[in-house]
């Protein structure tokens, strides 16, 4: 049973968070896989879930923030359904990581950290993302896609439109 | 999903049951699974101590990237302790050019939670923390569910193996930071902080995670361990080179025929891991530079690849081993952009607690910019120089000298190229914007 009454969270994601918290020697170990667990509920860290998590962890919103503020992976402000990462660190650098990213902006017609219209695609220029040796790569939410080519990002695209891609979460 | 390859000279330790279905717990305990943790138990009273003993005969050093010998790292655990000690298992892989966790973590899972049970047995822990990075969301999956599987047929948990002993273990994920694989900062970061680091000593052995005695070791390293318990420590040692025991993944990528990561003897030549391993530059075209363990690394020229792959030789060479990801450079790169590539890196993930590390990385990546641009001067390389070599040995952690040191090799063996390349744009025509090249933010 989770400790708090008006949970913003589904049930699943609040037995998570409560099972979460008993692992840890202290609770608050528990804060950075919690706000990654509810940013892919919610889409992003919002304000409502800087006071829930505070409140699960006995902490002040303060202290979550702090820590919200440093993860390059946790955000403040909504992405797409699916959030594009394409990595250009030098392993893809090297291999067209850069032409890849290009093509993405031109493809979505948006540019780093910026959202489509109908909100579906988000688009982010990532560091490495450990898919060096399969480069170029990129990731769609927590979906790896490597050895890329323009015509391979296409079909990639395409399919999440479609609905019918793997939505890792 | 990561392809596999394969060469006739790959050692395959580490790598045996890749591609084997081993990431199913009885795919694993058919393939000699779990037997490793069982021997060590049937040592008995003596358990700890050969273990370690065997870890040290086997000269396997830490694979992270310091390459500090394993054995005598966890002989370093004080016996006796009034708080509890931890086993934590650095899978926060994120140094640009190495992948090679990731392929344990998708390949052969059950062989980390292995070597972490036996890192705690060898120190008296009974807790152990399995930490990926964030965006290894798929492998945390996997790792999981094998955490579970190890739990429902009674491996991990209370009296394992009929020992006595408790063993749990409990996987986490990051959530984006290079910064939290240095090991201080992996704690702070576990602990629900910032991952920045703290200030050493007091080391992890002695005063670690929550307070108490803590093994820290990379995910390569511990996944070693099972396999070192049941060859051997000598056997294993046999495989590498002098002081360099064993096996490691190298992870080649960048421009060659082949990239991908392979097993291969401590000590093995470079230049024939890139021509013979890896198929050779791509395309056919000429080999300008090797940046030979991440990013990290110092650059080195096509004629100083005659080189061991391991610790020392590479010390020698001038550079380090590192991580063991080997990118390689075709002619057609520019070493202005890789270095502006690079440095751009290290500003994005400096953690910004000491001065040095913060406004060096920003001040040489701003002036490689200018350069890049065109808008360089002579006077930017010899500056660039000058602010990397302050930079070392001037940080809390070793970030500040992970950002110097490539920097320092880049301007060092490519200053005509710098020159040229500032000569040559007098004209000050940018190429690219500042945002479209180091966007990243």
């Amino acid at each position: 049973m989770s400790e708090i009454a008006n949970s913003i969270f589904t049930p699943e994601t609040a037995a998570r968070f409560d099972r979460l918290v008993t692992l840890y020697p202290v609770k608050r170990s528990a804060l950075v896989p919690m706000l990654l667990y509810a940013q892919d509920e919610v889409g992003y860290v919002s304000d409502a879930v800087v006071t829930e998590i505070a409140q699960r962890l006995d902490l002040m919103e303060l202290d979550v923030r702090n820590v919200l503020s440093y993860y390059s992976m946790l955000r403040t402000k909504p992405a797409g359904k699916y959030n594009v990462q394409v990595c250009t660190n030098i392993s893809c650098m090297l291999r067209g990581g850069y032409e890849i990213l290009d093509h993405c902006r031109h493809k979505l017609g948006i540019g780093h950290k910026e959202v489509t219209a109908d909100k579906l695609f988000s688009l982010e220029e990532v560091e490495c993302i450990g898919a060096c040796c399969w480069a170029p790569a990129m990731q769609v939410n927590y979906d790896f896609h490597d050895n890329l080519t323009t015509v391979k990002v296409d079909e990639i695209l395409e399919t999440y439109r479609a609905g019918k891609g793997k939505d890792v979460k | 999903m990561p392809t596999l390859v394969s060469h006739p000279d790959e050692v395959k330790v580490i790598s045996r049951r890749f591609g084997q279905g081993a990431a199913d717990i009885d795919k694993y305990i058919e393939l000699d699974g779990y037997k490793a943790v069982q021997k060590a138990i049937s040592q008995g009273e003596n358990m700890a101590a050969w273990i370690i003993d065997t870890m040290k005969a086997s000269g396997l050093r830490g694979r992270g990237g310091a390459g500090f010998p394993t054995g005598m790292k966890w002989s370093f655990v004080p016996k006796q302790s009034e708080k509890p000690k931890y086993v934590l298992v650095n899978g926060d892989e994120s140094e640009p050019g190495t992948c090679k966790d990731h392929v344990i973590f998708l390949h052969d899972p059950h062989a980390v939670i292995e070597g972490t049970m036996i890192a705690g047995l060898a120190i008296g822990a009974k807790m152990g923390f399995i930490y990926l990075r964030g965006e290894y969301r798929y492998l945390l999956k996997i790792m999981e569910k094998a955490v579970a599987d190890a739990y429902a047929k009674g491996f991990l948990g209370k009296n394992i193996f009929g020992s006595g002993l408790d063993f749990d273990i409990v996987t986490q994920s990051g959530a984006g930071a290079y910064e939290v694989g240095e090991e201080s900062a992996l704690m702070e970061s576990l602990e629900g902080k910032r991952g920045v680091p703290r200030i050493k000593p007091p080391f992890p052995a002695v005063v670690g995670l929550y307070g108490g005695p803590t093994v820290i070791n990379n995910a390569e390293t511990i996944a070693s361990a099972p396999h070192i318990l049941l060859m051997g420590g000598e056997a294993y040692a046999k495989l590498g080179s002098e002081r360099n025991g064993g096996t490691r993944l190298f992870g080649i990528s960048g421009h060659v025929e082949r990239p991908g990561v392979y097993e291969l003897p401590m000590g093995y030549n470079l230049k024939k891991a890139i021509y013979d391993v890896a198929g050779g530059i791509k395309d056919g075209k000429k080999l300008k530079a090797v940046v030979p363990g991440g990013s990290s690394c110092p650059v080195l020229l096509p004629e100083e690849i005659d080189v061991g792959l391991d610790f020392d030789q590479m010390g020698k060479a001038g550079t380090m081993l590192g991580s063991g990801g080997i990118v390689v450079l075709d002619e057609t790169v520019s070493i202005v952009e890789f270095a502006l590539r690079t440095i751009a890196f290290y500003q994005h993930e400096s953690c910004g607690w000491c001065i040095p590390c913060r406004e060096g990385t920003d001040w040489i990546k701003k002036t490689l910019t200018r350069v890049y641009n065109g808008g360089g001067s002579k006077k930017d390389v010899a500056n660039v120089q000058y602010l990397a070599e302050n930079m070392m040995g001037r940080t809390f952690c070793p970030l500040g000298d992970a950002a110097a040191m490539p920097t320092l090799g880049f301007v060092k063996k490519f200053r005509k190229e710098f020159e040229d390349y500032i000569e040559g744009h007098k004209a000050g025509t940018p190429i690219i914007t500042v945002e479209q090249l180091v966007g990243a933010h």
